[in-house]
């Protein structure tokens, strides 16, 4: 702490600030607000936070622009080139990334957006900005750069709208990328080589982390963010049909368990909502006490983010070494007596293999249809975050467990205690 | 600073943020990208010197609005940040017990 405020002071000296009681009063205030909401968040709703953070990081990169610009008006070409840059960037990273935090928070759907003709329109609205970009280099007006910011402001609910659940992990990465690009631009507006270097580093990891996410979730990363602009819109939905399951007790699944010789536990983004992480790591620990193998098998996109349910069941105290990652466990599936799939659909769902028309076909999942039998705690029938229905449940050799996962699982392990 | 060096640094922290991502491992994107974002509330650095030089109200108020969104992201981001890194190190720790015991 103490060399960040002596940074601080050596930063600020030399300088001469006006408005000094405000500014420390705003610094204040949105330090306490910060900390106040990192430290309530719960886990499970982390990315939306992070999604949040960067949105607001953003939108202070872009008023950083704006507010040099009123100060210190028509400078040089250059300046007002990384000042169109800044504000279109850290505005589209604003929007965007509120439109991420409402999809995420679940307070719109999650579902892709498809507005009518909304390709054109957005392609519109993209080049509109661009050219009022230019325009304003050219020939710099207030209202133009006001025009400016609401096109970018537009551009960036246009972008993420279309965005299907399962790939907002992807765009929040982007999204994070172009906030640090926003803020080396203001770094090169204020001469300021601080600002420069780390929203460089940061737009370039973030540029990197983006595309091995989307190489993760298996395709270009342009699928995933124009996908659901060629995509039919109703195409994604679940049908509904009325197709027989097999639902069995908590009774029946402990006996499954606890008389296989090897389980994989899938924990998907369900189990977290349902904070069921420290039973089921009890559960595992029974099941490990009986000469059961176990192992957790882990989708790169499980969660919110990447490796967010790393961070999930870290939080459980679930030891790291069982933890086994999608390439690591997926041939192992074929000589697995028991799949336990705690809370999730999409990452086990083979249409991703077998069905071109599904949005997340192409997606590398968990092979969990190649297992001896297979067991699905879920609430309901509900399709999961994409959306689509998933053939695994109704396979003969599954079972189906309904309920809550927290519920579900604690009977469980009543149950095994008996056996 | 002249816009070559400035172009220099520029170039090289490009390089430096691809060399330290392709090491982390996948297991930690989330605390990654979670750090990175909160580097760029750096920003906040930049808002309060914008502010500094505001002379006229409008200025000075949204200035004052990035400076407290820029704490927002840096404070927020680093404390969220935190808090997940330390989940992933107790068990180091107990870990390395256990192996001392073994």
């Amino acid at each position: 702490m103490g060399a960040v405020l002596a940074t601080v002071v050596l930063f600020f000296s030399g300088i001469e600030l006006l408005n000094l009681t405000l500014i420390l009063i705003a610094l204040a205030v949105g330090s306490v607000i910060g900390a106040i909401a990192a430290r309530k968040v719960k886990m499970t709703a982390m990315p939306q936070l992070v999604a949040l953070f960067n949105g607001v990081g953003g939108g202070a990169a872009a008023l950083v622009a704006v507010v040099e610009y009123m100060v210190h008006g028509e400078a040089d070409l250059l300046f007002l080139i990384f000042t169109v840059a800044t504000v279109i960037i850290g505005a589209v990273a604003f929007s965007g990334s509120i439109v991420t935090y409402l999809k995420l928070q679940e307070l719109m759907t999650s579902r892709p957006v498809v507005i009518p003709l909304g390709a054109p329109i957005t392609i519109l609205v993209a080049i509109a900005t661009l050219a009022g970009g230019v325009w304003l280099v050219l020939d710099p007006q207030d209202w133009l750069l006001v025009a400016l910011l609401a096109l970018s402001l537009l551009f960036g609910v246009l972008f993420v709208l279309p965005v299907g659940g399962a790939d907002v992990p992807i765009v929040i990465s982007l999204l994070n990328a172009m906030t640090g690009l926003a803020v080396a631009a203001s770094g090169y507006v204020l001469d300021n080589v601080l600002l420069l270097i780390a929203g460089t580093l940061v737009g370039a990891s973030g540029t990197l982390l983006t595309t091995l996410m989307a190489k993760a979730m298996g395709r270009p990363l342009t699928s995933t963010l124009f996908g659901a602009f060629t995509a039919k819109a109703t195409g994604a939905v679940g049908t509904g049909e009325d197709r027989p399951v097999r639902s069995g007790s908590a009774n029946d699944v402990a006996i499954m368990l606890g008389f296989a010789n090897k389980v994989i536990l899938v924990p998907g983004y369900g189990l977290a909502v349902a904070q069921a992480q420290n039973t089921l790591r009890e559960l595992a620990e029974m099941l490990t006490e009986r000469g059961v193998e176990v192992d957790y098998a882990i989708h790169p996109v499980a969660g919110r983010m990447p490796g967010h349910m790393n961070v999930l069941l870290a939080e459980a105290n679930v030891p790291y070494d069982q933890l086994k990652e999608m390439d690591e466990i997926n041939p192992e599936f074929s000589s697995t007596d028991v799949v336990l799939v705690v809370g999730a659909n999409d990452v086990v769902n083979p249409a991703a293999r077998t069905d071109k028309t599904a949005p997340i076909y192409g997606m590398p999942i968990l092979n969990v249809d190649a297992a001896q039998q297979v067991v699905f705690l879920k609430r309901s029938m509900r399709p999961g975050f994409a959306g689509i229905e998933n053939a695994v449940l109704f396979d003969p050799k599954t079972t189906l467990l309904f309920g809550d996962a927290k519920d579900s699982l604690t009977k469980v392990v009543a149950s095994l205690k008996n056996i | 600073m002249d816009g070559m060096a400035l172009l220099t640094i520029f170039v090289l922290s490009i390089f430096v943020g691809f060399e330290v991502v392709s090491k982390v491992s996948a297991v930690l994107h989330t605390p990654l990208m979670s750090g990175a974002n909160a580097i760029h509330g750096i920003v906040v650095m930049g808002a309060i010197i914008v502010t500094g030089t505001a002379e006229d109200l409008l200025p000075l108020i949204l200035g004052l609005l990035a400076v407290l969104l820029g704490a927002i992201n840096l404070v927020g981001g680093f404390v969220v940040t935190d808090r997940m890194l330390e989940m992933f190190k107790p068990k180091k720790t107990v870990k390395a017990i256990e192996g001392d015991q073994a």
